[in-house]
């Protein structure tokens, strides 16, 4: 046993001393290699750090929504659909939302305007959550004036800021009187955006939205494991034009690290003729490149990976930020909450290691296989 | 020092800074708990039912509530011209095959 570990050392040895040789070649492989472990590890860590928040915190939001719609579009619903929903069985709480968009041209960015219904406000109070107060530079006590949708000038005092640690949820509210709200936007006492229900049994939510949609066909129930599913799939790895983009750079990369790997140099020809000359077993040289590869893309994988979770969730997944932010101004300044999974990261190890493993082996193979004197020449 | 030795080191170094990933998580999310929370309790309480992490334009905002999105959407012809609408996946029975 002592022998074979023996054996192995020098081999590695060996193979270390080699790859100095080569130092600026392998040092660049290296360096890509360790890039792209990097971006796919940065974007499996956070999207499934987010998908698994999304999943967590989602799961609060209502059991079914009710929306109203004219022409195949979102339209307001009007306060007697409350009354014809009437009595579903196993409905046991059911209330009209007020919430809509408002665009800032001061700072060029979209507010979501909202009436809470576990606090009262007065007529020009509001709150405001963090990512607005950021943009527009306020605090409690200062004022907000935004021009309503006929012209007149609202001024508000801030009341409260949301919590800013729960700023992927609050980051654009900006919470309002109902009546303030009503008056903003010019939407009559009888109107509502949509309705919230709650029901008492999960099982009987889509027996509940069935009753709905053959009561108010011109309604679209949303339910809650609908909105988990939308999330679910937003955050689904192989998805979007990041992830076509990355697929570019990792095709560029295999066929780097395949003609690296599988066509070997003259040198390394003539390295292992000598090698078979001076009595090496093909099975040496054999491990010897196996050796290689693990060093390598182990190396790579340790370092990207590594890499990829102190950028994730230290440094706030800041490569990211310009991707996810788009055309925004308001976005969400958050900490991933770091939830790895290990399935994940035992796939990435599997997908990023072993076939450049195998792919320095199988030309060494063939290459020490034939005779020294031939491949010398 | 052998230079295998040195690997060795380095290697070791590295999984145990691996490990340490494991941990750290692990200890986060413990940690994370209450704000994990404190935002669940707030979804709850505002009835709220999307992340705000798409502002740009009203169907990325609220993804789960925008009318079957999104293409399309403003008018016939209207291409989807926000950069996130490239980030999420358009409705499952248009990815049927």
């Amino acid at each position: 046993m002592k022998t074979l570990i023996l054996r192995q050392k020098y081999l590695i040895d060996f193979t270390l001393s080699s790859l100095k040789r080569r130092l600026t070649k392998n040092l660049g492989l290296l360096l890509v290699y360790t890039l792209i472990v990097f971006l796919l590890a940065s974007v499996m860590l956070f999207t499934h750090s987010l998908r698994r928040e999304a999943g967590i915190i989602l799961e609060s939001s209502p059991e079914v929504i009710l929306q109203r719609l004219v022409a195949g579009r979102h339209d307001l619903m009007p306060a007697e659909y409350l009354d014809r929903i009437g009595r579903i069985r196993g409905v046991t709480r059911k209330a009209g939302r007020l919430w809509g968009y408002f665009y800032d041209p001061a700072v060029q960015a979209n507010y979501t305007l909202m009436v809470p219904r576990d606090r009262e406000l007065g007529p020009q109070e509001v709150v405001i959550g963090a990512g607005i107060a950021r943009t527009r530079g306020v605090d409690v006590g200062d004022f907000l004036t935004f021009r309503s949708s006929d012209g007149r000038a609202f001024s508000f005092r801030v009341v409260d800021i949301l919590n800013a640690d729960s700023e992927l949820v609050n980051a654009d509210l900006l919470l309002v009187s109902e009546g303030t709200y009503r008056d903003f936007f010019g939407i009559p006492t009888d109107r509502f955006t949509d309705i919230v229900l709650q029901v008492r049994n999960p099982s009987e939510v889509r027996k509940v939205a069935e009753k709905l949609t053959v009561l108010l066909p011109d309604a679209r129930p949303i339910l809650r494991e609908e909105i988990l599913r939308t999330y679910d799939s937003i955050f689904s790895w192989r998805q979007g034009i990041v992830f076509v983009l990355l697929g570019g750079s990792i095709l560029a990369f295999v066929i780097f690290a395949w003609d690296k790997a599988s066509g070997l140099s003259a040198e390394e020809k003539r390295e292992i003729g000598i090698l078979k000359a001076i009595g090496w077993e093909t099975s040496d040289v054999i491990r010897m490149k196996f050796w290689e590869g693990s060093i390598v893309s182990l190396t790579a994988f340790l370092l990207g990976f590594i890499l990829a979770y102190l950028h994730v969730f230290y440094g706030q997944a800041a490569l990211f930020e310009p991707v996810l932010k788009g055309w925004a101004v308001l976005y969400p300044s958050f900490n991933p909450v770091p939830f790895v999974d290990g399935l994940q990261v035992a796939t990435l190890f599997f997908f990023t290691v072993f076939p450049y493993t195998v792919a320095t082996i199988i030309p060494i193979w063939r290459a020490s296989i034939t005779d020294p004197d031939a491949v010398m020449r | 020092m052998r230079l295998s030795d040195r690997l060795f080191i380095f290697i070791a170094v590295c999984l145990a800074l691996l490990m340490l990933t494991f941990v750290d998580a692990a200890v986060r999310v413990r940690l994370a708990e209450p704000a994990l929370e404190a935002r669940a309790a707030l979804v709850r309480r505002l009835e709220l039912t999307d992340l705000s992490l798409f502002t740009e334009a009203r169907y990325t905002r609220h993804l789960s509530q925008s009318d079957m999105h999104t293409a399309f959407q403003d008018h016939p012809n209207s291409f989807d011209h926000f950069p996130s609408g490239s980030l999420v996946l358009p409705p499952s029975h248009l990815r049927m095959p």
